[in-house]
């Protein structure tokens, strides 16, 4: 079917105007001529979409890992119930007594008398309350969509209560669901706060020789916990993740890191600009979904520190780690090859994930991101052409300069000099380049998109999120969800790909769909020799 | 420890909530609006909410919950989201063709005065919606009440818009189930053909919750109450509004339309409230309570004499919803259990009027609360100043009862991981049943994991 055909028929019920904006949120890929996508834009009202809000973004995604700070939410009672520990974000505090308020969920639970009359003394009289029975060493607000809408200054109550403490950070973000276009606006609001008030606020160091931070590692279903084993391994300190198993104290010091590596480039990468700017920390692109692309991410960070001794260590790492991925694959293999893959995932996942579906011999069909922006389809050569509409407009930009004293020349150098010598920073080539020719790229996939795509490939899996799940699996094809990982994981780095192919050939070998089909519907015509009908 | 912060000092809160037992109103009217055949819900508001309530939905009954949203942006916000909501309806009726959308509000909508009703008479009258095609809405504000509220709301919404009144009353009844499961809602109506009693049950989750595996995605599943149905509840002869805060308002609607009579009863879970509402039935109906379910009672009576002494006195802890609350109260009490901690986010002074007719002289201990700060942090606060033998609620109790190690049973609104809820019932005497083997198992095998290998019984 020709491309055109294959739009008309996945967009057969739609009116003319869905019709031409979808059209531009799709394509079929050439990595040589990669096109440009109209992506990061309103969704269509009423066309079901897979996109969540800022205050998930914010809330839920950048902030939620976060173990030692109490993170309010400031709204009516929804909004906080429904972030509540269904992310999966693990955590692991550093003794059996320190802060872990993962489990908690706190709210002002707003009711209709503050939305009248303002509900500034209501957050205040929280955090209060909060401080008074638990002495934490930070507190977050999150601002629902009301909160927005009746004036609130979240700002001012937060600055009046941390002067007010004395002994404890609080801040306050504007992530009301309506900003933005998806979850994205949220992502960029959390790097803004957490840049502004977290970062930098502690300037102790450590002596290891090689220190980093993991940037965009959220520490779904262990990921985190694999990534910290092999980094320790190689004798690297990860001074602070972004924001998987993280504590506050580690954000306030990740300002005294060598490198930043950006895993999920969508969500974290303002933090890693500012940092360079404010600190001349270089920041470089890597990803561990994959066992060659985490081999490709060691290897990465021993170039960086141009040290034979480290890169020796790392090559030991990942032979021995190799070998477990490589008998895996043997095993494996023979019952995954060929079988094909469709992924619409957040905003890095529907890439990463390809490369363990190569690694199976499988073929990504086609993906696309939930809340992607043209830099993660088309790579970070795009941007500075990329339209800045009204609602990335209302989405602060921070003005960052050199701090006047802790600004590292000395790593901008190092990265000047490397850079001569052919290493990249700063790069992100985007999703397109590393797809196959002809393979469908689908920003914001609609319910209905989803569903003639299946009718039409019938993928042998299809990866998305919870909403997802059951509608496809309806139609007899295995969903694998890429945000909780159907409560299984890890899937970073070799251990993590490892699980992963195994949970694949699981999925795509099941002969459980067999079932659906009953007897009677399979062998239609019955001899009735005991019983003659009437 | 999982909530290792929560010390038994109980400090008076008044503005920060801690491990909410509600969630908000959209949510409800979501589900059910599930409960119509054909029908998309809508949720008028940011995207978040309507991604969220889906979310939610799915964990709870993995099943799909195919819902709309207008998408509202900063602009809508500002200008209002009139343009976003006509654009969904025809996008809607274009691309999914349901038989009635049931538009919903959130705090955002609610909060800039968005007039829904308004805009659908717009789009009625610029021939936006197709004909024969049903546009309902229910005002759902998340800062009001809590999901239940937003049930009743969306409930009372359909009782205004479909009954019709026929000139001679029919022989039938309406069922206003309130806040269950598909599995409850199957089973009540079950009760009522046992009796041979014709009835129209709205909203009906059954059959579109707990869909079959059949390889095909039905959009809209085959079941839920259908619109020819919902029209002739407006000519039934009674209503039936079980569970006072999810139903009472749909009832008093009915009767305002269709000036159908109704009795608010309790839902019918355990055996004193399934016993009254037969009781209710057959003299509405005349239709007498029959053997078969007269024997079901003896059988749930049976297991409770056999097993009373691992039951009498077992101190138990509830958290959720009214509705549920009340009767499951008053049927554990009645198995000489001592529910001592009860609490709900819901508020409503009926509530603790109810549940305090019913603790009265057999549980004075008891501590309830509900509303504003009754939460399960609040809960966890009094297990830890004097402990419990069993814990009821959502899949949130967890945490507690691992922290505690007090048997748990999962019972309510979110069951996040376990399957079961949407295809056994806790209502009628078959329920009654369920929540025994329940109850008694989570109490059994922690005798069985703790007793000395000398005490370790076989027979129990």
């Amino acid at each position: 079917m020709s491309y055109e055909k294959l739009n008309d028929y996945m967009m057969e019920k739609y009116p003319t105007k869905v019709y031409r904006k979808r059209k531009k949120g799709m394509t079929a890929n050439d990595p040589e001529d990669i096109q440009e996508l109209a992506v990061n834009v309103r969704t269509v009202p009423g066309i079901i979409s897979q996109r969540g809000c800022t205050y998930a973004g914010c809330k839920g995604v950048v902030l939620g890992p976060t173990r030692d700070i109490i993170n309010i939410t400031h709204g009516p009672i929804g909004c906080g119930f429904y972030s509540w520990l269904t992310r999966r974000n693990q955590t692991r505090p550093e003794t059996e007594t320190a802060e872990n308020f993962m489990t908690y969920c706190f709210s002002t639970d707003m009711q209709d008398k503050n939305i009248v009359f303002g509900g500034e003394e209501l957050l205040k009289n929280a955090i209060q309350e909060a401080y008074d029975l638990f002495h934490p060493k930070a507190i977050a607000v999150f601002s629902t969509c009301p909160v927005g809408l009746i004036g609130d200054d979240v700002h001012a109550v937060a600055r009046e209560m941390k002067a007010k403490f004395g002994d404890c950070n609080v801040f306050g973000f504007s992530c009301e669901g309506y900003k933005g276009v998806s979850q994205s606006a949220g992502h960029h609001i959390a790097n803004n706060q957490i840049f502004k008030h977290v970062i930098g606020e502690d300037d102790s160091r450590s002596d290891s020789k090689y220190r980093i931070n993991l940037l965009g590692e959220y520490n779904i279903g262990g990921d985190a916990f694999v990534l910290d084993e092999l980094f320790e391994k190689c004798g690297i300190e990860i001074v602070a993740t972004f924001s998987g198993n993280s504590s506050i104290d580690h954000f306030a010091n990740a300002h005294t890191a060598d490198l930043n590596l950006i895993m999920c480039h969508r969500s974290i990468n303002y933090v890693a600009e500012m940092m360079e700017v404010k600190f001349g920390i270089p920041w470089t692109k890597v990803n561990f979904i994959g066992a060659d692309a985490s081999a490709k991410a060691l290897r990465r960070v021993g170039e960086y520190y141009e040290d034979d001794e480290l890169k020796a260590r790392i090559e030991e790492v990942i032979a021995e780690e190799q070998a477990k991925v490589k008998a895996a694959v043997e095993k494996i293999r023979p019952n995954t090859e060929g079988k094909t893959a469709m992924l619409f995932v957040g905003g890095s996942r529907a890439h990463h994930y390809q490369e363990l579906f190569k690694e199976l011999g499988m073929i990504s069909l086609a993906a696309g991101y939930e809340f992607g922006h043209r830099d993660d389809y088309e790579g970070r050569r795009v941007i500075p052409t990329i339209k800045v509409d009204a609602d990335s407009r209302n989405i602060e930009e921070l003005h960052i300069e050199k701090d006047p004293t802790r600004f590292s020349q000395e790593l901008q150098d190092k990265k000047s000099e490397l850079m001569e010598k052919g290493q990249e920073f700063s790069e992100y080539e985007g999703m397109m380049k590393e797809m196959d020719s002809g393979a469908l790229v689908i920003d914001d996939l609609s319910h209905y998109e989803m569903e003639k795509l299946i009718e039409m490939y019938k993928p042998s899996v299809f990866c998305a999120g919870i909403k997802e799940k059951y509608a496809v699996q309806k139609m007899g094809i295995p969903l694998k969800q890429l945000h909780s990982y159907d409560y299984g994981g890890p899937y970073a780095g070799f251990v993590g790909a490892i699980n992963f192919y195994k949970d694949i050939e699981r999925m795509v070998n099941t002969k459980m769909w067999d079932f659906i089909e009953a007897p009677w519907d399979k062998q239609k015509a019955m001899n009735a020799s005991y019983v003659k009908a009437v | 420890m999982l909530l290792r912060h929560t010390t038994k000092e109980v400090k008076e809160r008044k503005a920060l909530t801690i491990n909410p037992a509600k969630t908000c109103q959209p949510i409800g009217a979501m589900y059910a609006s599930l409960g119509l055949h054909g029908c998309l819900p809508h949720s008028h508001g940011s995207q978040g909410c309507c991604s969220y309530h889906r979310s939610t939905l799915t964990r709870h009954y993995k099943e799909p919950v195919m819902a709309g949203t207008s998408s509202f942006t900063e602009g809508a916000s500002v200008f209002g989201g009139q343009s976003n909501l006509l654009q969904a309806f025809n996008n809607m009726f274009s691309i999914y063709d349901p038989d009635i959308i049931a538009v919903h509000t959130t705090c955002l909508s609610e909060t800039i005065g968005d007039d829904v009703s308004q805009i659908t008479q717009k789009a009625i009258a610029d021939g936006k919606i197709p004909e024969g095609k049903h546009v309902i809405n229910a005002s759902t504000p998340s800062y009001v009440g809590s999901h239940v509220t937003g049930f009743a709301n969306m409930c009372a919404a359909i009782a205004r818009y479909f009954p019709e009144k026929q000139e001679f009353a029919l022989d039938q009844v309406n069922i206003l189930p309130g806040w269950v499961e598909p599995s409850d809602m199957r089973e009540i109506k079950r009760m009522m053909s046992e009796m041979h009693v014709p009835f129209v049950m709205f909203p009906d989750t059954s059959g579109v919750m707990d869909a079959p595996q059949t390889g095909f995605h039905e959009f809209y599943p085959k079941g839920g109450t259908s619109i020819p149905d919902l029209k002739r509840s407006g000519s039934s002869s009674f209503t039936f509004a079980l569970g006072k805060f999810s139903s009472e308002s749909a009832g008093i609607e009915l009767k305002k339309k269709c000036d159908v009579p109704f009795e608010v009863m309790d839902i019918p879970l355990g055996i004193n409230s399934t016993d009254r509402f037969l009781m209710k039935v057959s003299e509405v109906t005349g239709c007498p309570v029959p053997e078969s379910l007269a024997d079901e009672r003896g059988r749930v009576v049976d297991i409770i004499t056999d097993m009373q002494q691992y039951l009498y006195g077992k101190r138990v802890a509830l958290y959720g919803d009214p509705d549920i609350l009340i009767p499951l109260t008053e049927f554990l009490v009645g198995l000489d259990m001592k529910p001592v901690y009860i609490v709900s986010g819901t508020p409503g002074k009926y509530f603790t009027d109810r549940m305090n007719e019913i603790l009265g002289d057999s549980v004075p201990e008891a501590k309830v609360k509900n509303g504003p700060q009754a939460d399960m942090f609040l809960m966890h606060q009094w297990i830890k100043e004097e402990s419990v033998d069993l814990i009821m609620g959502n899949t949130y109790g967890k945490y507690i009862a691992r922290d505690e190690d007090i048997p748990f049973v999962r019972m309510g609104f979110p069951i996040l991981d376990r399957v079961g809820h949407s295809y056994f019932p806790m209502t009628g005497y078959a329920g009654a049943m369920r929540i025994l083997e329940k109850m008694l198992n989570a109490i059994m095998d922690k005798i069985d994991r703790e007793a000395p290998e000398e005490k370790f019984e076989l027979v129990m």
